[in-house]
């Protein structure tokens, strides 16, 4: 559901809300599900961002966004050069991922101790994303709400387990889904919620059998 | 409410007999929870940002990153204050801010989406010179930006405001729509001619491809801003002087997403067509990146 910032925003740095601002936040989006301080960053564009990212600044925005920088940061201009001073590697190639929204980034961040993760979005327009994959699960996050990305055994009644929890806190759902890679596997489940959720909430999914991680991403 | 219609956020104003800005402020802070303080403190900050984006263009030396732009605000300036300009002190203006803000944009400067990078001129232009020419008190200016907001959901949501799936009518188009509305009401017109003015200004600018140089925010983009500026104006003038557009605001908008739909993807914003495939596009292309 657009809003009226939606359209009359974001503040930003230009020149373009979908190839600069949108490309900040799909970094950013994707440094906060890494959860860590990347150490490398691989970036891969596809479609109209393939073709004119570095006339829009789309490298230094989306590399801005994975050193946590806001859309609206005057240091976007120079990000190249912040992500030196931070020890920051990245590298940037063309791809073409079928079937994917025209300005589309895939980026692998990794931190300090190896950890791994593929962040997939899209850049619809005016600024706005949908995150439409992370590691190898298909998902659909506006960034916009909270959103609570749980992966855990693919066993009966899990999701029952999950939103019984966010119930009884009064924790309310507004999107869901759920992926996994095979039965019996790895599944994961992504929950939009309104408004905030408290990190102690997230302590107690995580003590829940069969869960494998429970991390909140804050909306940005 | 649902933003799909215009039509109908005019009639629910009109059964509410409210200016348009006031229904969608109620609406905007009952969806998000919030008070109707918070939105509207957050919407001068907007404005703000927008009158500084202005300010930040006027250099007269100052270039883009690449090179290719820079010093039109300035020069058109310098045309307005010794009477040079053909069109009049409000056009003139008008003119000048939005190619102030642009420039600021091309040069990796801080702007307000409106409803694009792109297209970020075309709204501050519209409503900071007819607010000074006017003496509008600066609250109701920050109202307007509410109903230059709706137009602009309603435009996203069945069509689009993206150049890469729209072309520039997407971006242009609808910016000069959302100007054309709230210029309406700042100058004391109703929600229906709001609705008209939206129609005419979307209808003059229908077609209008994304071609940019260099695939850069930049040739022909900024002069694309004083375009919808003046259009927009065209269409509030004509609203106000009670004409109708014959093809209703959402048809408009609806033909917008179908033409958008039919534009080939070398007219939207991947720099392979139009004024970016032209032997001048291309050797301005290869001056900034070498090859192209």
């Amino acid at each position: 559901m657009l809003q009226v910032f939606d359209i009359i925003g974001p503040i930003m740095i230009g020149p373009s809300s979908s190839h600069t601002a949108g490309a900040v936040r799909i970094g950013k989006y994707a440094r906060s599900i890494l959860g860590t301080v990347p150490v490398s960053a691989l970036i891969r564009f596809s479609g109209s961002f393939a073709k004119t990212y570095m006339g829009h600044g789309t490298d230094k925005a989306i590399v801005a966004g994975i050193l946590g920088m806001e859309t609206d940061d005057e240091r976007i201009r120079i990000s190249l050069e912040v992500a030196k001073e931070e020890g920051l590697e990245y590298t940037f190639e063309k791809t073409e991922i079928d079937g994917a929204h025209p300005n589309t980034a895939e980026v692998i961040l990794k931190d300090a101790d190896g950890h791994e993760i593929l962040v997939q979005g899209a850049s619809i327009g005016g600024g706005n994303i949908i995150i439409n994959k992370i590691n190898n699960t298909v998902v659909s996050i506006t960034g916009k709400s909270d959103t609570l990305i749980i992966p855990h055994e693919d066993v009966p009644g899990m999701i029952a387990v999950v939103t019984k929890i966010l119930a009884v806190h009064s924790v309310n759902i507004h999107g869901f889904s759920l992926c996994r890679d095979h039965k019996g596997g790895t599944a994961v489940m992504t929950i939009e919620i309104d408004g905030g959720i408290d990190e102690s909430i997230n302590l107690v999914i995580l003590k829940q059998p069969h869960i494998l991680g429970s991390t909140i991403l804050k909306a940005i | 409410m649902k933003y799909d219609s215009l039509a109908d956020l005019v009639l629910q104003a009109e059964k509410e007999n409210i200016p348009l800005c006031k229904l969608i402020l109620k609406d905007q802070a009952e969806q998000a929870e919030a008070d109707e303080k918070v939105l509207f403190e957050n919407m001068k900050r907007s404005l703000n940002v927008m009158r500084e984006s202005v300010e930040n263009g006027l250099d007269a030396n100052k270039r883009s990153a690449s090179g290719l732009t820079g010093g039109d605000a300035f020069k058109m300036k310098e045309a307005v204050e010794a009477n040079r300009n053909i069109c009049g002190k409000i056009f003139g203006e008008a003119m000048v801010k939005a190619l102030a803000v642009s420039q600021t944009n091309a040069c990796m400067g801080r702007i307000v989406a409106a409803p694009t990078a792109g297209s970020c001129g075309i709204l501050p232009a519209a409503l900071l010179t007819i607010s000074e020419d006017r003496n509008i008190p600066e609250d109701e200016v920050v109202m307007s930006l509410f109903t230059a907001s709706a137009v602009g959901i309603v435009i996203a949501n069945k069509a689009s405001i993206a150049g890469a799936e729209g072309g520039c009518q997407a971006e242009c188009g609808a910016a000069s729509a959302m100007a054309a509305s709230a210029l309406v009401e700042l100058c004391g017109g109703t929600p229906k001619q709001s609705e008209h003015a939206c129609a005419i200004a979307l209808k003059n600018i229908l077609g209008l491809v994304c071609d940019p140089v260099a695939g850069l925010v930049e040739i022909p983009c900024i002069k694309r801003n004083a375009m919808g500026v003046a259009n927009a104006f065209v269409a509030a003038e004509l609203a106000l002087a009670g004409v109708e557009s014959a093809i209703p605001a959402d048809e408009v908008i609806y033909a917008m997403k179908k033409i958008g739909e039919a534009m080939s993807p070398a007219l939207k914003e991947t720099a392979e067509g139009g004024l970016a495939a032209t032997p001048t596009g291309k050797r301005l292309c290869e001056k900034v990146f070498g090859h192209c």
